[in-house]
């Protein structure tokens, strides 16, 4: 049986027909619902296996990105959440996605806590929004499902405000020593940087990408629903003459392994 | 009761927003600013309690980063000034819409019409600076005046001063009436009447609407609606927007006496549009099966697929962003965005280009009065375009920006959008465009304010200091994809019958038009949302307020319809019901307000532009030649002028990637930071088949002869399709004209020749879209590009934007740019010629040598025939896979395109330039082979083994290989007897290249 994959819709998010077509190639079956809908009947969350918070600008990324999004969610949605995480369900965030989740707080969800916010993700050091293509270097030891078996893997960056930010030295310390800091910016060499524009916002630890201890709950800034075709790549003119063109889409990897968790 | 929220930083977070303003008050002003903290300021204004408005504080803030306070949040230790930035009443507060919404949420209620939220700004800012100082900060860099409020405190002011609890509320009750407006037999009372309400009607248009109101048959209808012989203001209004230049084209639709006074031939042109836009259009279409709607509707549609047609416009909106550069471009593109939204059934939206022409952002004379800095207006147009096109969620695929002095008075904003239409909907044809007697009258989007009254009328005028504030309007890009995604659900659902965008003119101009399909209309404007109190009915009647759609509904679809725009959060109005009454009327609570014939107001009412245009060839003086022969230093230079260097600074800050459909992108090459000859992108998920987009753009060949530059300017749009794959039988065009005034009057006392300059233009563009069979499937004109402020006049060069749209059968055959591989051969196609008129070079030369207006000379002419069969063997090659690369030579001609493949590359290149396709045995001299801005030319390279299979390909053709590639990466090119032209490392180019605009 393929796995029902929720896409939240509407109020601004607008990656759902791509992050839908990566779920659909990836052996899911992804199902788009508008937010009021979703609202209007919050138990329709258990008919699903896996839950998407897409990319895009939610309010207009007014009052902080995912600020407001992430606002209407917690207050409606939150004992549905938390039964989705109780029944060991998956849940993906993608740039805007990731940026409301981590304002509802289920990332990091250090301590089974995932409505106590912890990190913020802030306005990049640059001050605007930038869109170029960035190295992701994966934590080997990350208990993330998403990024299982990963090295480094090219990906489009698309946003404004993507530095992983906390006042607290503790909490950085914590996703370290459990490995929730699944994704970095990396050189070109897979070394994580600080240095711009390796590292295009000036993230702490050059975070890119945070799971939760659990490993099935996880938000990056990158767009893997944007490398879903090889030509997508910057270079893949270059790739198809030099034979090192892929098949398929890079991105479309964390769309697979989420499908291989739920099919288990 | 009104509730002050302030949210802050906490300390020890680094505040970006703030170190932007330092960085940008450097550069743009020269101000030296120590420390900037910044805070958001949110005034509520609602009947709740004191501890409803604390839950509301602190759901409103970040509380990980940041703290906040209900009233006055502490002062931070170190600062001496403060700076405070709102709206003025009225204006568009997207921010203050979202924070409504999320305070509706936390308070778990629906809030009443009057509870609002209002933002501001606060700048803390440390310095040696005067109040004089933070002014400048205030009015030149962070804030428009127009539409914003700007309060300055000293710290010790700040300190004692209570928090501000007032909020911009639009108060304004006037009495709501219709006025009559009698029409006397009196010249100069007439044109009082058209200027003082600005209505930019001429004499004879208003003399024409006199008449109009003394026939009998018109007397006869008044008098059975109980309204009185004269107009109404709401109906002259109508009039006035709908008979704009902006909305019915007067220039291109009028008559012209054209005469070339080299030839002495003289010729009668009635309608620019019908003889040569539409009628090459008409002659294309014999010949091809792929045109689907042309000029009728919102854009044009082409086919596509067995599923899909393609739509695309290009819109300018030149006049909103002169005022405000943020909110008129953002406007701008999300009003563009709608033209794909109504055509047909309604369209998806794909992807968006913008092009800008403005003066340079390092111009360092005086600006005259009323006129903004164009570095100013750049990065407000470059802003508001990225917020409108990011937050819409379409990626944009093409940019790019002109710089010449004369765009100081009034920038270019062009704006466009592709979409998708499926080739039916419910069964049907989705071109179609069907009203029927008894459907309802909708509008849906956006609320009617004052914002944008006029707007239409005033962007048919030149620029004046008395230009009106309220021409202003503001996008709100949330409340446009909400609309949208609505629109996108309701039409596949069968939920409407029609659809039109609602833009120049407001409803006064959509109502009419889709009245037309059913040949009447009746609303009522009581029925109209409205933003706030106080609108007089001709105002909500003409209103440009943004984010509106018109539609016309089933009378059986109401119900559903409405419970869909209920639950997708969309606001709509059933105002009023089509019918086949002839009339477009108008109500106010229930009286007739208006009532005008439609034949009159859309068909035979405004009398006719009468102009003539005289061409006489101007004499340009050439620069003097260049001394010596080597031009490494030159070209080094060259990369870095404004017109040739990299666009990517602001470029990477547009989304181009969102969809996931991009193939070959804005940028290419190794580093990805050469520009590409045209996009190209996927437009399904589970094809191949592929979209390209370019354009050609050239506003200092019309300085020579616009003839040539519009030849040049489709050639250009054309051949950079045909560089990347595209399929050259299947390539369509859009021509954007904007024109200085070229109607002859005293103001422009030069109009004769700015006319024949049209003229010439349009006969170039019916010439070559036939002989190309490339049709013009839209367009747009904006022929008032002059302003006049300090008693100066600035007009700007003719400029022709011609838009391509080509498709490729697979896009993992395109070719791009870059070169590939060391060893690989590089061939010339096309024949270069001796043109360097009005060239980066020439114009470089005279710019040093002290002229900077003398760069005549012979302007690249196009022979289409040549270039035809240059693109079909282009063709072929491609579909046979055998160019590693290609590139079409543009400004700055084959020593730019050189530069640009190698570095692209990574690769290095030798070059013989003795060796270059020119004239039968003419020899040309150096300097003009590699800087002649010669049309119809490319260079690629092919693999040695394939190059015997490339030659055969272009037997007969004008071709030759100039050199090879190699690995050393350094640019070398050799000229007449082998002397050294060019030797240079790729590095040493890049950086000029990549200098000039970076982080500007």
């Amino acid at each position: 049986m393929k796995p029902k994959i929720l896409i939240i819709t509407g109020y601004g998010v607008n990656c759902e027909a791509e992050s839908s077509r990566a779920w659909e190639l990836a052996g899911g079956s992804p199902v788009k619902v508008h937010l009021n809908d979703l609202l209007d009947n919050p138990a329709q969350m258990r008919d699903f296996h896996g839950l998407m918070f897409i990319g895009g600008f939610s309010y207009g990324d007014h009052m902080t990105s995912g600020h407001v999004f992430a606002l209407r969610v917690k207050h409606h949605l939150r004992e549905e959440l938390q039964k989705f995480i109780d029944d060991k369900k998956i849940i993906l965030g993608v740039c805007n996605g990731f940026q409301t989740m981590t304002k509802i707080g289920l990332l990091p969800g250090l301590n089974g806590e995932y409505f106590e916010p912890k990190v913020s993700l802030m306005q990049n050091d640059c001050g605007h929004f930038q869109n170029f293509w960035v190295n992701l270097k994966f934590e080997a030891q990350s208990p993330c499902i998403f990024t299982k078996g990963f090295d480094t893997m090219p990906l489009p960056i698309r946003h404004g405000e993507g530095k992983i930010f906390t006042t607290d030295a503790k909490v950085i310390e914590q996703i370290e020593a459990l490995g929730c800091a699944a994704a970095r910016y990396a050189d070109a060499d897979g070394n994580p940087t600080k240095d711009f524009p390796a590292n295009p916002n000036g993230s702490l630890n050059a975070i890119a990408g945070l799971c939760d201890p659990t490993g099935r709950i996880f938000g990056l800034m990158p767009h893997p629903e944007a490398y879903l075709f090889p030509e997508n790549h910057p270079n893949w003119d270059v790739q198809k003459l030099n034979g090192t063109l892929p098949a398929q889409g890079l991105g479309l990897k964390f769309f697979e392994n989420g499908v291989k968790y739920l099919v288990g | 009761m009104i509730y002050r929220i302030e949210i802050g930083l906490k300390p020890g977070v680094p505040d970006a927003r703030g170190r932007g303003v330092i960085g940008r008050a450097k550069s743009a002003l020269g101000m030296k600013i120590k420390a900037c903290q910044t805070r958001d300021v949110y005034k509520a204004v609602a009947n709740i309690k004191k501890s409803e408005a604390k839950a509301v504080q602190l759901g409103f803030a970040d509380a990980v980063v940041a703290r906040s306070a209900l009233g006055r949040l502490k002062a931070p230790g170190s600062f001496d000034w403060m700076l405070e930035i709102g709206f003025k009443p009225g204006v568009t507060d997207n921010v203050g819409r979202t924070a409504r919404g999320a305070m509706a949420d936390i308070l778990g209620r629906e809030l009443a019409w009057e509870e609002q939220v209002y933002t501001s700004l606060q700048y803390f800012l440390k310095g040696d600076l005067t109040r004089e100082d933070i002014l400048h900060l205030g009015k030149d860099l962070l804030a428009n005046t127009l539409i914003q409020t700007i309060q300055v405190f000293s710290k010790e002011e700040w300190l004692a001063a209570e928090p501000d609890l007032t909020a911009p509320i639009f108060d304004d009750h006037p009495e709501i009436k219709v006025n009559l407006i009698e029409l006397p037999d009196n010249d100069a009372a007439l044109m009082k009447i058209s200027s003082d309400g600005i209505l930019s009607l001429s004499l004879d248009e208003m003399r024409a609407i006199r008449n109009h109101y003394l026939h009998d048959d018109v007397k006869v209808h008044r008098t059975e609606l109980g309204l009185p012989q004269w107009p109404t203001d709401v109906e002259l209004e109508c009039i006035a927007q709908t008979w704009s230049e902006h909305c019915s084209h007067k220039i291109f639709a009028g008559t012209v006496e054209y005469k070339d006074a080299e030839t002495g031939e003289e010729e009668l042109i009635n309608s620019l549009y019908k003889t040569y836009v539409k009628a090459s259009t008409k002659k294309v279409a014999e010949k091809i099966d792929w045109l689907v709607s042309v000029f009728t509707d919102n854009a044009g549609v082409i086919k596509f697929n067995e599923d899909l047609h393609l739509v695309y416009k290009v819109e300018t909106h030149n006049s909103p962003s002169a005022l405000d550069p943020f909110g008129g471009s953002m406007t701008g593109i999300v009003g563009v965005n709608r033209d794909p939204m109504g055509t047909g059934m309604g369209a998806q939206l794909v992807s968006n280009v913008w092009g800008y022409c403005l003066g340079s952002p390092f111009y360092d004379k005086e600006i005259p009065a009323g006129l903004m800095h164009p570095r100013r207006i750049r990065d407000g147009v470059h802003d508001g375009v990225i917020a409108g096109g990011n937050e819409s969620g379409v990626p944009y695929s093409r940019g790019f920006e002109c710089f010449d002095e004369r765009y100081l008075g009034k920038p270019l904003v062009y704006c466009g959008t592709m979409g998708t239409l499926p080739v039916n909907v419910g069964g049907r044809p989705s071109e179609r465009k069907e009203v029927q007697v008894g459907d309802w009258t909708v509008m849906c989007g956006g609320r009617i304010g004052k914002d944008g009254i006029h707007g239409a009328t005033f962007s048919s005028e030149e620029l004046r200091t008395e230009s009106p504030a309220q021409a202003v309007q503001i996008g709100d890009p949330l409340t446009q994809r909400k609309l949208y995604e609505f629109l996108m659900e309701a039409r596949d659902l069968g939920l409407f019958r029609c659809i039109t965008d609602n833009g120049a003119g407001g409803i006064s101009c959509s109502f009419g038009e889709m009245g037309k399909y059913s040949g009447g209309c009746e609303c009522e404007l009581k029925d109209a949302p409205l933003k706030y109190e106080g609108l007089q009915p001709w105002e909500i009647l003409v209103s440009e307020a943004q984010e509106r759609m018109t539609l016309a509904v089933q009378p059986e679809c109401r119900e559903a319809f409405e419970k869909l725009a209920k639950q997708r959060d969309v606001e709509v109005a059933f105002m009023g019901k089509y019918n086949d009454s002839g009339y477009f009327t108008v109500k106010y609570d229930g009286e007739v307000v208006a009532s005008l014939d439609m034949d009159f107001l859309y068909e035979t009412g405004c009398p006719k532009l009468h102009m003539k245009g005289i061409w006489k060839k101007p004499e340009i003086p050439t620069p003097e030649k260049a001394r010596g022969g080597n031009r490494t230093k030159q070209l080094r230079q060259m990369m870095g002028r404004l017109n040739i260097c990299s666009r990517e600074y602001k470029s990477r800050i547009y989304d181009g990637e969102v969809k996931g459909l991009s193939v070959v992108k804005p940028f290419v090459g190794v580093n990805a930071d050469v520009p590409s000859d045209a996009t190209v992108m996927r437009i399904e998920y589970d094809k191949d088949r592929g979209a390209i987009l370019a354009e050609g753009i050239n506003p200092w060949f019309s300085d020579i002869d616009t003839y040539h530059m519009t030849a040049s300017v489709i050639d250009e749009a054309i051949r950079r399709v045909i560089s990347v794959g595209g399929r050259l039988d299947r390539i369509a065009i859009l021509d954007n004209f904007c024109w200085p005034d070229p109607v002859q009057s005293d103001k422009t006392p030069d109009g004769e020749y700015k006319m024949a300059q049209l003229v010439r233009s349009n006969k170039a563009l019916y010439d070559y879209t036939v002989a190309f069979g490339t049709p013009a499937v839209s367009g747009k004109d904006s022929c008032k590009n002059d302003s006049t402020r300090g008693g100066k006049k600035i007009s700007i060069p003719p400029t022709l934007l011609i838009s391509s749209i080509g498709q490729i059968d697979d896009v993992k055959k395109a070719v791009t740019m870059p070169l590939k591989e060391a060893g690989s051969l590089i061939y010339m196609v096309g024949v270069t010629k001796n043109e360097l008129g009005a060239s980066e070079w020439n114009r470089m030369l005279a710019e040093e040598q002290g002229n900077p207006w003398n760069y005549g000379g012979d302007a690249p002419a196009v022979d289409a025939k040549a270039a035809l069969a240059i693109y079909r063997a282009m063709n072929k090659a491609q579909d046979e896979g055998i160019l590693l690369s290609s590139h079409t030579p543009s400004k700055g001609g084959l020593a730019v395109g050189l530069a640009l493949i190698c570095m692209g590359g990574g690769l290095g290149a030798e070059i013989d330039l003795s060796k270059v396709p020119m004239v039968g045995k003419q020899k040309l001299k150096d300097d003009s082979i590699l800087f002649s801005e010669s049309n119809s030319r490319f260079v690629v390279s092919v693999k040695p083994e394939n190059a015997a299979r490339f030659e055969e390909l272009f037997a007969g053709l004008p071709v030759a290989q100039i050199g090879t590639v190699t690995a050393d990466k350094k640019l070398v090119v050799k000229g007449g007897k082998g002397a050294t032209r060019i030797d240079t490392d790729l590095e040493t180019l890049r950086k000029p290249f990549k200098k000039t605009l970076y982080g500007i």
